[in-house]
């Protein structure tokens, strides 16, 4: 049953491949890439069910055995995250086909998404630091191509930002590696998790604090957020969805995972810290989002903000709070793809996302309006839609361990986020169709709306109602899964265990 | 910018070039070399085109798609590394075999070849894809 | 000689940092494979001594380097290799739509600065 652990990778890099094979066939391209992240996601359901019955699952890959080899690692946590994040990947495909113009497309998009697909699934996979950095760029070089996929200026600043920043992250990354491969002679997490032990408490905590930046770059969390709200809006909405979606929660998945597994525990006052940045977050990137009178630059200060959220939790170091991260970034990476998807569907039937040229959409697109209604008002976090349970998690675990001053802004943040959402409401789908600018705007107005971008955008709201739904049992696997991560000894066992 | 030495010196190194980078390749398991190597030899080989020929030369001298090779070269380090699997090992598992042949004597070969091939594609078709679209510019 | 790989080290970021804070882009660029480059050598010092090859069969003194970080350092290399010649192209059609080499000023900042709202920040951004 192990070859499901690489499966989620083996997929998309083999139809990455064919479809550059058949660069010239458009039709085979989109039937490959379709049934590669369909597959792919199928084996993460399988991956996610096989793990929840019989835990941890492990593959050496070559038959080399950690922690000399290198390790594909599966455990309840990366599971679970994977499979939203498959889930996710898929929509955002099905919704490319309809939304990206064939020229866009046929300029090797169907190949570089899969190439993102494996650094995603990659990502949440590796069983050790080096491969976690190599994961990072498969897909963040992937991700800057995409970003400029059309090469028009006003995607080449910005786009310029995102590669030297992520490129400056990545340097840190690879220092940060070989500091701890000085320190301990290992780069296997789970090794890292026994001899980091025995190295001295003040460079242990120097290199959790390099790997908090490197990661917080990825996560963008304050005060290293700023290129994100100026480099997402440029790409086309199906590029920016899976961006908002996935790419800084694997931020967030990394930061939780050597936070927990790799540097262990919270002494040295690290857990302060991260509840000051998450708290800082959550207010920098709200108060972000209402300055902003466009409909993807709110969405992308929301991510901010949202992250903020995930930090918390980690910060908090216990199994109640990290559970409740656990379901919030599952929660969350469906919602803000959807909303995006929502702001693509409005920039194709109107070509503006700018909430003063924009009105009276839900008399013209009905249906879009409801898509937006569900994520957005589960982003602010009101029941019974998904965004509320995670919160909830999050403020009772906050109270139990007394941290009342980041919970206080948990909960102004979350006002203010309802208040950015309704801004974006008003603006957008009330008020009246016949401005004169709209009429004047669109330049390229394509009334409706295609078929593939709706069925798309349903089908992932309908997983937000369903996580909202399935919210108990949901919770129940996070905490299994939060308890794996704050007593890390199981994991350590099940890897190191393979060798023997 | 054309440059008689230049081209004639090149039409004289350029399949010695080649040769060397197959050398390269097929050399790599326990001695220097390899398919990333191999690989980048034979795309300085083609730069050397590029240089006296221009962009359109060495497009030609690879009859396929920059995009083709790229992708022939990726699918084959992606099934050498699924195969083994089939096989009923490991994942990216290697496997050594020692041949004896009349004149040759003894060659190893191991199933990393197959995946080395597929770097050298890889580094070839890029280079190429390089030349063709960057490299393109600056003719006009 | 560990001595003086780590001086280089130092040096490449120190120098890898100066250019990255200018304003030019191909500046950038240089700083940071500077930066890259430090980082690299950084990995391959973190293996220890020097020694010799490690090849089975071959090393003969029982002193042998450590092959994982400069497996570690070579697989470095190329991404990082790889994401600057990205980079290049970037900026060299960044040059080729704005013929200007200069990083710009943020957009948002820009607007904050002079205090305007909506209107222009439409034309800017939206489209």
């Amino acid at each position: 049953m192990n070859i499901l652990v690489a499966l989620p990778i083996a997929i998309p890099v083999a139809a990455a491949a064919a479809a550059l094979l058949v660069h010239l066939r458009l039709r085979l391209q989109r039937i490959l890439s379709v049934g590669a992240v369909a597959g792919a996601t199928a084996a993460a359901a399988l991956l996610l069910v096989h793990v929840e019955r019989s835990g941890t699952a492990v593959v050496s890959v070559g038959g080399w055995e950690p922690p000399v080899g290198i390790v594909l690692v599966a455990d309840l946590f990366s599971a679970l995250l994977l499979l939203v994040a498959m889930i996710t990947v898929l929509a955002v495909l099905v919704f490319a086909l309809g939304q990206l113009e064939r020229a866009v497309e046929e300029r090797y998009f169907h190949p570089l998404y899969l190439v993102l697909t494996v650094g995603v699934s990659a990502s949440f996979l590796t069983g050790d630091l080096f491969n976690l950095f190599v994961a990072f760029e498969v897909m963040l070089i992937a991700s800057y191509v995409l970003l400029t996929l059309t090469g028009r200026s006003e995607q080449v600043r910005p786009a310029m930002t995102y590669v030297v920043v992520s490129l400056l992250s990545s340097t840190l990354f690879i220092t940060g590696i070989a500091l701890v491969y000085a320190a301990t002679g290992t780069v296997n997490m789970a090794d890292l998790g026994q001899r980091l032990a025995d190295v001295p408490g003040a460079l242990r905590a120097g290199l959790a604090a390099l790997f908090l930046v490197v990661f917080g770059i990825k996560a963008a969390i304050f005060p290293l957020f700023f290129w994100l709200p100026d480099s997402y809006p440029t790409a086309p909405a199906a590029v920016t969805a899976v961006f908002a979606g996935l790419l800084t929660k694997i931020g967030v998945y990394a930061i939780i995972r050597t936070q927990t597994v790799v540097f262990g525990s919270s002494d040295g006052g690290a857990d302060t810290l991260i509840l000051f940045l998450a708290g800082a977050t959550m207010l920098v990137g709200v108060l972000g989002a209402i300055a902003q009178d466009d409909v993807k630059r709110i969405l992308s200060f929301h991510i901010v903000s949202q992250i903020g959220y995930m930090v918390f939790g980690l910060g908090l170091f216990s199994v109640a709070g990290l559970a409740a991260t656990t379901v919030f970034i599952i929660h969350h990476m469906p919602v803000k793809t959807s909303l995006f998807l929502v702001g693509g569907i409005v920039e194709k039937v109107t070509g503006t996302g700018a909430l003063t040229r924009l009105g009276g959409m839900v008399h013209r697109i009905p249906m879009t309006a409801g898509l937006f209604m569900v994520p957005a008002l589960s982003l602010a976090g009101l029941p019974p839609f998904s965004g509320f349970y995670g919160k909830l998690g999050l403020v009772q675990a906050g109270i139990q361990q007394q941290r009342f001053l980041v919970v206080a802004v948990s909960l102004l943040v979350s006002v203010l986020t309802l208040f950015s959402m309704a801004k974006i409401w008003t603006g957008v789908f009330w008020g009246d169709v016949d401005q004169p600018e709209v009429a004047a705007a669109p330049a390229k107005p394509g009334r409706t709306v295609p078929r593939l971008m709706t069925t798309a955008t349903v089908g992932l709201v309908g997983v937000t109602v369903v996580i909202a739904l399935a919210a108990e049992p949901l919770f129940q696997l996070s905490r299994r899964a939060a308890a794996d991560l704050i007593q890390p000894g199981g994991y350590i066992e099940a890897v190191l265990g393979a060798a023997r | 910018m054309t440059s008689l030495i230049l081209e004639t010196g090149t039409r004289a190194v350029f399949h010695t070039i080649l040769v060397f980078s197959v050398f390269l390749l097929f050399a790599g398991h326990n001695a220097p070399g390899g398919g990333f190597i191999g690989g980048l030899v034979a795309g300085a080989a083609l730069v050397l085109r590029f240089v006296a020929y221009g962009s359109q030369d060495a497009a030609r001298t690879v009859r396929a798609r920059p995009e083709t090779v790229l992708g022939a070269g990726v699918f084959a380090a992606a099934a050498s590394a699924i195969a083994p699997w089939f096989a009923g090992g490991q994942l990216l598992e290697s496997r050594l075999w020692a041949l004896t042949l009349p004149l040759l004597g003894t060659i190893k070969a191991t199933s990393v070849l197959v995946f080395d091939v597929g770097v050298y594609f890889v580094v070839v078709g890029l280079v190429l894809a390089v030349l063709v679209t960057l490299g393109g510019e600056l003719d006009s | 000689m560990t001595l003086v790989l780590a001086g280089t080290v130092a040096v490449l970021y120190a120098v890898g940092t100066y250019l990255l804070l200018q304003r030019t882009l191909t500046r950038i660029v240089i700083g940071l494979a500077l930066l890259g480059h430090g980082a690299n050598l950084l990995l391959l010092l973190a293996g220890g001594p020097p020694g010799e090859p490690p090849l089975v069969g071959e090393a003969t003194s029982g002193v042998v380097s450590d092959p994982l970080p400069q497996a570690m350092a070579l697989t470095a290399i190329v991404i990082t290799f790889g994401v600057l010649a990205f980079l290049l192209a970037l900026a060299y059609r960044s040059w080729a739509v704005s013929r200007n080499d200069e990083v710009e000023d943020d957009v948002e900042d820009r607007r904050v600065a002079a205090g305007k709202r909506a209107s222009v920040h439409d034309e800017e951004v939206g489209q």
